[in-house]
């Protein structure tokens, strides 16, 4: 079935013996439900135990959040009756999920209870696992481990879904590794946003800042997009939601000087996190590319150490590119991190296990929509359950 | 990371060599394979799986081009039914009575905004057209803004910005303006949505209803991965498409969204877009994003070529005196024309995959188009006779020829020796096999091409024997004769016959050193 494999040489065998392991730890999958979603917790219950807006509010100590328009209030008003019907954030992930995944779910569910696993199931195993952008050969391989002791056994729905999980998830959890963002002596701990045009970095941007404030650190955001037309007007409005300070210079003004000028203003007024935004590039642009190198050459002649964190932000809508990206933004600008956005959508960001897999680069977040609380923690097994389409 | 199309077909056919035409099982053999490059270039799982029947439809019992091996024949099956199934004409926009409306619509970030200027500057431009923008984008912050700007720069009207408004009452008062300023198009550029919130797709359709547009455009990114179908889809069932505009098509993507899209919606790619800036916007060439989709060079345009080149009685009319080592300087000579209508050796070599570096040690190895020309200038010093018997050149005559051809005896008696080692490989190739065939090259070649051996010991020889064996069974009452057929790539079928084994060979000889290095 894994045809490639015929042609097996010493890498790809190395290779292969190194993902036996991973996928293969010792010990049991944990597959129990984290606590959010304990089934014995009602849907009220745990609408009380999320913190309100109001609360996250009374602990900002600096500029409070601006006065909502009556759009974006109408919006919030929609937003929570939503949260009411739906539970917690996980719904709100699932909920774009299982309902595209709707298909690839029946996929599954169509499989037979109880029966012999043979080959013709694999197949559409991994015909889901391929319409999940797993592409290919990712896919491939992780058929393969799960038919190793699986195949023509007696099984069931429900132990192939969480079974194939359980495979993801472990390829997943080593790069679950939030971003460790602390105060420093030193200055403003740096994180410099990254990736291709259109991605969600300056609406990550946002996001982040107002996660930041609300843990009490005071922030300041930097508009590095010096080229798209209002990128600067884009990250100020984030700006002003998120309550965090601002600094931009004029368009077509060197996104570099941005970056120096912007370190060196929140060093002086003691801001703990200063983010830079930069103007959106396609990994295969060498000038843009080189730009952004320059970006970083400029910070560190004001300390070596700096940016404490690069992230690549990326959308989940990518196909297999993906890798170009990461693979290009890696070995260029020394990625540190990823975030992966828009996953409220029908795109399920399989593309993420292979790159897992290949550069065990750490995930620290995904985006699910276009509001200033739409970012959680990147969760392996949530992410592998959806990923096979296990509603919860 | 990928492996093109060529690479793997050439695996896959190194077994097939020497048929006449393909079978079923050929077929077959390279389904999974077209399968995954095209599943790799990101073509949706459904499109894909249809697609690949109708190829297996196609290819079997395609008879086989003298000049390539199956596997890129295959590959250029695959690329003209890519190229169809894209749409083969160029796609225009429509216009109706003004003011008439656009309607760009898209995910969240795919390049609407950016689009919507520079559709609006090609209508202005091009078709003298006087555009308005507005954007009824109210979600995204500064998203107004934006096209206020892009405005700005392009010189283009945008309707004013009113706080609060609806996007539906955006779009009526665009249309309204339209009507009232004597406006020809109408451009409503709105904000991303997800096809999977029904609310922001009820907006999306109201906003088509009220404004009917001329043009419904899906502005979408060329690196979208499998969901391209259910964007594709859901956006064509909510506001009824015209088209779709590809984006970011300057980027290194294989672009295969381009394909699901077109094939669930039936809808033509109009237009790409190939760089941020207003003027970079492209119409759409379809051979262009299939190559690229199949990641595979100019492989389609040597087939192309070779099937047009080679002169099939040529060749048939060459195999039979091959077979007899009756391989003269005039064989030489049209052989090495072919070649160069072909566009020379080191042009064919970079075409095919794997063997784009050892273009570069023939040169080094001074084998390369001038050592061609050379030899040609001394064939045309040479009398009718001298041309067909090659034993007539004496001392005499060769010191007329080289002086004729601005050569030297030494070249001249070079170019001799080369003949009959070639009349002489010609007689025992059948027994050697190609692995010795390689190494009887490296000696033609002047000793130099250690590569060249490499590639020879790195064959499968038993494939390659067995090969052989089926050429010998498939021979007809002349008995066993490999070129008899005149067909598929084989000795001495109107290419020289050291490139020849190079084609044959290109997927087992070039791959160990090449793979690496192509996978980036
Ligand atoms: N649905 C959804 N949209 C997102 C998400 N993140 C960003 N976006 C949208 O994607 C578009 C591009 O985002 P932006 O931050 O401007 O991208 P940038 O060009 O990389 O800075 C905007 O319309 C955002 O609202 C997400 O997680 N979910
Ligand atoms: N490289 C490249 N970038 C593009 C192209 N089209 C749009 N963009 C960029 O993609 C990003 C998002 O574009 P925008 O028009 O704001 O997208 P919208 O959210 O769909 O309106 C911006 O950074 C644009 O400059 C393209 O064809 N090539
Ligand atoms: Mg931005
Ligand atoms: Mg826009």
């Amino acid at each position: 079935m894994v045809f490639w494999r015929r042609k097996k040489n010493q890498k790809q065998h190395e290779e292969e013996q190194r993902d036996d392991k991973l996928l293969h730890p010792e010990g049991e999958p944990d597959l129990e439900l984290p606590t959010e979603y304990d089934a014995e917790m009602d849907e009220h219950t745990r609408h009380e135990m999320e913190e309100t807006e109001e609360e996250i509010i009374e602990e900002l100590d600096e500029a409070p959040v601006p006065a909502h328009s009556i759009e974006e209030d109408a919006k919030e008003a929609e937003e929570l009756s939503d949260h009411t019907n739906e539970g917690g954030w996980l719904s709100r992930l699932t909920r774009g999920l299982t309902k595209s995944s709707n298909k690839i779910t029946k996929g599954i569910t169509d499989l037979v209870t109880k029966k012999k696993l043979d080959q013709d199931t694999l197949d559409q195993l991994e015909e889901v696992l391929i319409e999940a952008d797993l592409g290919p050969k990712t896919a491939a391989k992780i058929i393969d481990d799960f038919a190793k002791d699986r195949f023509e056994k007696e099984i069931d729905e429900k132990e192939i879904k969480t079974a194939l999980a359980g495979l993801m998830s472990d390829i997943l959890a080593p790069v679950a590794v939030p971003l460790n963002i602390e105060k420093r002596e030193d200055g403003p701990f740096v994180v410099l946003v990254c990736g291709v045009n259109g991605a969600g970095k300056t609406t990550t941007i946002g996001k982040y800042a107002y996660q930041l404030r609300a843990q009490g650190f005071s922030v300041m955001m930097a508009a590095g997009d010096t080229f798209r037309a209002a990128a600067v007007e884009q990250l100020e409005e984030w700006s002003k939601r998120a309550g965090a300070k601002f600094l931009s210079k004029d368009v077509g003004a060197d996104a570099a000087a941005v970056a120096y000028e912007s370190y060196q203003q929140a060093k002086e007024q003691g801001v703990d996190v200063l983010l830079l935004d930069t103007a959106g590039r396609l990994q295969n642009k060498k000038n843009l590319m080189e730009e952004l190198e320059k970006i970083i050459r400029v910070l560190k002649k004001q300390n070596e150490d700096i940016p404490h964190a690069t992230l690549l932000v990326l959308d989940a809508t990518t196909g297999q590119n993906a890798f170009s990206q990461l693979e290009t933004f890696k070995e260029m600008v020394n990625v540190t991190g990823l975030i992966v956005t828009k996953l409220d959508g029908s795109a399920k960001g399989g593309v993420l296990v292979g790159l897992a897999d290949q550069f065990g680069m750490p995930v620290h977040a995904i985006g699910i929509g276009e509001g200033i609380e739409d970012m959680q923690p990147f969760r392996a097994q949530d992410y592998a359950r959806s990923l096979v389409g296990i509603e919860f | 990371m990928f492996e093109s199309l060529s690479d793997k077909l050439g695996g896959v056919f190194s077994k097939l060599r020497g048929k006449g035409s393909l079978s079923e099982n050929d077929v077959m053999a390279v389904s999974r394979e077209i399968r995954v490059a095209l599943l790799e270039a990101d073509v949706a799982l459904p499109v894909v799986k249809d697609f690949v029947t109708s190829i297996k439809e196609k290819a079997v019992g395609e008879a086989v081009i003298k000049g390539v091996n199956p596997g890129q024949q295959v590959i250029k099956i695959v690329h003209d039914a890519l190229v169809e199934m894209l749409g083969s004409e160029a796609q225009e926009l429509q216009f109706a009575s003004p003011p008439c409306a656009y309607l760009m619509v898209g995910l969240q970030g795919s390049g609407k905004t950016t689009s919507t200027a520079k559709i609006a500057k090609i209508l202005t431009e091009k078709h003298n057209k006087k555009v308005l923008m507005a954007s009824l984008d109210i979600y995204r912050p500064a998203a107004q803004e934006q096209l206020k700007q892009l405005g700005e720069q392009t010189g283009i009207a945008t309707l004013e910005i009113i706080e609060g408004q609806k996007p539906v009452d955006i779009a009526k008062r665009a249309m309204d303006t339209g009507r009232k300023e004597g406006f020809d198009v109408v451009m409503l550029d709105t904000a991303g949505r997800l096809s999977i919130d029904e609310e922001m797709m009820a907006e999306a359709n109201a906003v088509q209803k009220a404004t009917n547009p001329i043009e419904t455009l899906l502005v979408a990114d060329a690196m979208t991965g499998q969901d391209a179908v259910q964007t594709a889809k859901a956006f064509d069932e909510a506001v009824g498409l015209t088209g779709i505009m590809l984006t970011r098509v300057d980027g290194d993507a294989r672009g295969g969204a381009a394909m699901s899209m077109k094939a669930v919606t039936g809808k033509p790619i109009k237009l790409i877009g190939v760089g941020e800036k207003w003027t970079e916007i492209e119409t759409f060439h379809p051979d262009r994003i299939a190559g690229r989709i199949l990641g595979m060079g100019d492989i389609v345009s040597l087939v192309e070529k070779a099937a047009e080149t080679v002169d099939r009685a040529e060749a048939e009319k060459m195999a039979k005196k091959f077979k007899k080592g009756q391989f003269d300087f005039n064989d030489l000579l049209s052989q090495m024309q072919q070649m160069k209508k072909m566009g020379g050796m080191g042009a064919m070599m970079k075409m095919l995959p794997g063997l784009g570096q050892m273009a570069g040690q023939l040169e080094e190895a001074g084998v390369d188009d001038s050592m061609i020309k050379r030899q040609e200038a001394i064939i045309f010093s040479m009398t009718v006779q001298e041309r067909e018997k090659p034993d007539l050149l004496n001392a005499k005559r060769k010191q007329r020829i080289a002086a004729g051809s601005g050569t030297s005896v030494q070249q001249v008696n070079q170019l001799v020796k080369q003949l009959k080692q070639m009349q002489t490989v010609m007689k025992r190739m059948k027994k050697m096999g190609m692995g010795g065939m390689m190494k009887q090259m490296k000696g033609l070649m002047g000793g130099k091409m250690d590569e060249l051996e490499m590639m020879a010991q790195s064959m499968d020889p038993d494939g390659l024997g067995a090969d052989m064996a089926a050429l010998e069974d498939n021979a007809g009452p002349l008995g066993p004769n490999p070129f008899a057929s005149g067909n598929g790539l084989k000795p001495g079928a109107g290419l020289p016959s050291d490139l020849e084994s190079l084609l044959g060979n290109s997927s087992h000889g070039g791959k160990k050193k090449d793979r690496k290095k192509k996978k980036r």
